[in-house]
């Protein structure tokens, strides 16, 4: 077997054991994206040289008996929108293609004294917008087992490296079923955890009462590792608690005696693809030959998570991206080619006789920001922009922000309700497996629509996770959602690995 | 800059909205854009308004509006200064600076 073919963890023994160095195993994944990204593109930079040089440091370490962290040498892909110092962290937007960040991200800390090799970083829809990939500002990542279908998204390229094996562990952001979605769709385990769990400290933020950090992997034992290692509280994010990090990676194999799993019976509707429910239907049954039982509930206000998510969302990326003015960082306009063209404009105004029209007219200042913005932003980033701001706007504010505040209070009711009666919610990631890439560029709405199953859960800042539970007769993998309490971390990722040991999907390999 | 909507009952999104919520979103859209924007966010708009179905139930049960997903209040550190930031590294990313300050057009006559 290949040194890439194996988990984090039989990879994390071996380094610990001395048969393989971080160097070597650093080399085997570098071969690997050599080998194979350039048809998946799921990196959009690494550095080689940098990858080695490092994990060189952690074996001189190693050899000299020194402690080592968590993770060992083992090497980490990381998204594209977390700040690393020094580095580029671009969000997959024209707006900050240069932008190299001043500081390091709270995660980017705690992975490198774990002693992670930074592997490179992925591709992502842009400022983390959307479910493709297809958004990313450079180009579209593939799904590594169609490459003609999406790899999900915003963290396609972290879920996509993953799976094709061009990484074992990577760092996805989820504020709408980001890291789920992908997961689901590329056939690897991905988790969001609670709101909190993890420091925003440093992540370039889309939806602050959204957005969480979370880790990618094969197997759920390998999301728990990578989970120890980047969870905890920390001073710099407010909203990060102060709960301690459980042993992760200690207590992941132990099973759970007794689980009672919620089946929704609002999930399974019109919507849902044959086979996406067949999948999610026999992994129920997986986990009752394992003893657990199954209990239907009903979470009466999820048909408005996706309504609820696109007002709430865009409206908090309205006021965060409001930062991107061509003033401090990021793209600024020509701003010569700019002012000749206001000159022209006020000519043109003034020729005609339009008074009101010419002292409406955007001053330097004002055509800079939008001039600047309009050109650093991709169509869906807009998009969002101009919804949030909508939304927000004196007049529609109650209508629509206000109320989608108490709908959300609502959904995380069910939730609250449905974890009185089971101890995880089990269902479908997707409605559908991969689809692909260009089918619903054109309809925003239906992309939205993907969201379907993933979003209420970052709603509700409740954690989940996703792996894979099947495949399409196409070939394309399936995945099953857990969703869980607060701060039930362990549970998910016991029960996910549970699964794991009866069930082989989670160790298929794409044709590549 | 202040600027107000009187709410459209009629629900659809009208151009000259989208221009105005253009401006307020500090981005130039071009002819095309603002037509495509008014027919896509229009479509959006209109899905969201189902959020109305559950005005009663709102009503009833006195919901409260939940801007946050871990409740926590009050999380202060100390008022004390701490390193942040010299002004090369806030510098650095600037598309245009003297070494003191980033700098912007000059705005006249205002």
């Amino acid at each position: 077997m290949s040194l890439t073919d194996r988990t984090a963890a039989e990879l994390l023994a071996d380094l610990n054991a001395r048969r393989v160095s971080s160097a070597e195993v650093t080399q085997a994944f570098i071969e690997q994206i050599e080998q194979h990204d350039g048809q998946v593109k799921a990196f959009l930079r690494y550095d080689a040289a940098a990858a080695l040089k490092r994990a060189k440091e952690i074996d001189q370490r190693r050899a000299k008996g020194l402690p080592i962290g968590l993770l060992g040498g083992l090497p980490v892909a990381v998204k594209d929108l977390i700040c690393t110092q020094g580095e580029l962290t671009t969000c997959a937007s024209k707006m900050l293609a240069d932008f190299k960040a001043p500081y390091d991200a709270a995660i980017i800390e705690k992975l490198h004294a774990a002693d992670a090799v930074f592997l490179g970083r992925t591709n992502m829809d842009e400022f983390a917008m959307g479910g493709s990939n297809e958004n990313s500002a450079f180009f579209p990542t593939s799904n590594p087992w169609n490459l003609e279908c999406i790899p999900g998204g915003s963290s396609g390229g972290a879920a996509a490296c993953v799976a094709a094996r061009m990484a074992c562990l990577s760092i996805g952001t989820d504020t709408g079923g980001s890291i789920r979605q992908p997961a689901g769709l590329c056939g690897v385990t991905g988790m969001k955890p609670t709101y909190g769990r993890v420091s925003r400290y440093g992540l370039v933020a889309f939806a602050s009462s959204l957005d969480q950090i979370g880790p990618l992997a094969r197997t759920a034992e390998d999301a728990a590792l990578l989970l120890e290692a980047i969870a905890g509280h920390d001073a710099r994010d407010s909203t990060s608690v102060t709960t301690p990090v459980p042993p992760y990676s200690k207590t992941v194999r132990e099973p759970l005696k007794g689980l009672k799993l919620g089946l929704v019976r609002e999930h399974f509707g019109p919507g849902l693809d044959g086979e996406v429910e067949q999948a999610v239907r026999e992994a129920f049954k997986v986990y009752q030959s394992l003893g657990a039982q199954v209990k239907e509930l009903s979470m009466p206000h999820a048909k408005y998570g996706v309504a609820t998510y696109y007002i709430i969302a865009p409206c908090e990326a309205s006021s965060n991206l409001a930062r991107y003015d061509g003033v401090h960082y990021g793209y600024r306009t020509d701003v010569a080619k700019m002012n000749a063209r206001l000159a022209d404009e006020a000519k043109q105004l003034q020729a005609a006789g339009n008074k009101a029209a010419l002292a409406d007219l955007d001053n330097s200042l004002v055509r800079m920001y939008r001039q600047s913005r309009a050109e650093g932003f991709g169509p869906e980033v807009k998009r969002r922009i101009m919804l949030g701001t909508y939304a927000l706007s004196a007049g529609y504010y109650d209508a629509y922000y206000l109320k989608a505040l108490k709908v959300r209070r609502l959904i995380r009711q069910d939730y609250d309700d449905a974890f009185k009666e089971v101890d995880l919610i089990a269902g479908p990631v997707t409605s559908t497996p991969a689809f692909k890439i260009g089918e619903k560029s054109d309809d925003p709405l239906a992309m939205y629509l993907v969201d379907l199953y993933t979003v209420s859960l970052n709603l509700a800042g409740l954690g989940g996770i996703a792996f894979p539970c099947g495949f399409s007769s196409g070939g394309l993998p399936i995945g099953l959602q857990l969703q869980g309490p607060a701060l039930e971390e362990e549970r998910l990722l016991r029960a996910a690995h549970m699964f794991q040991t009866v069930t082989d999907w989670h160790t298929r390999k794409p044709p590549l | 800059m202040g600027c107000t909507f009187t709410r459209n009952t009629n629900m659809a999104l009208i151009r000259q909205d989208v221009e105005k919520v253009s401006l307020l979103g500090r981005l130039l859209l071009n002819p095309e854009e603002l037509d495509r924007l008014t027919t896509q966010l229009g479509g959006i708009v209109a899905y969201i308004e189902q959020l109305a179905e559950l005005d009663e139930e709102i009503k009833a049960k006195q919901v409260q509006p939940m801007a946050h997903a871990v409740e926590m209040t009050n999380v202060f550190r100390a008022d004390e200064v701490q390193p942040s930031l010299d002004r090369a590294q806030a510098l650095a990313n600037a598309p245009q600076h003297d070494e003191q300050f980033y700098l912007v057009p000059a705005v006249l006559g205002e």
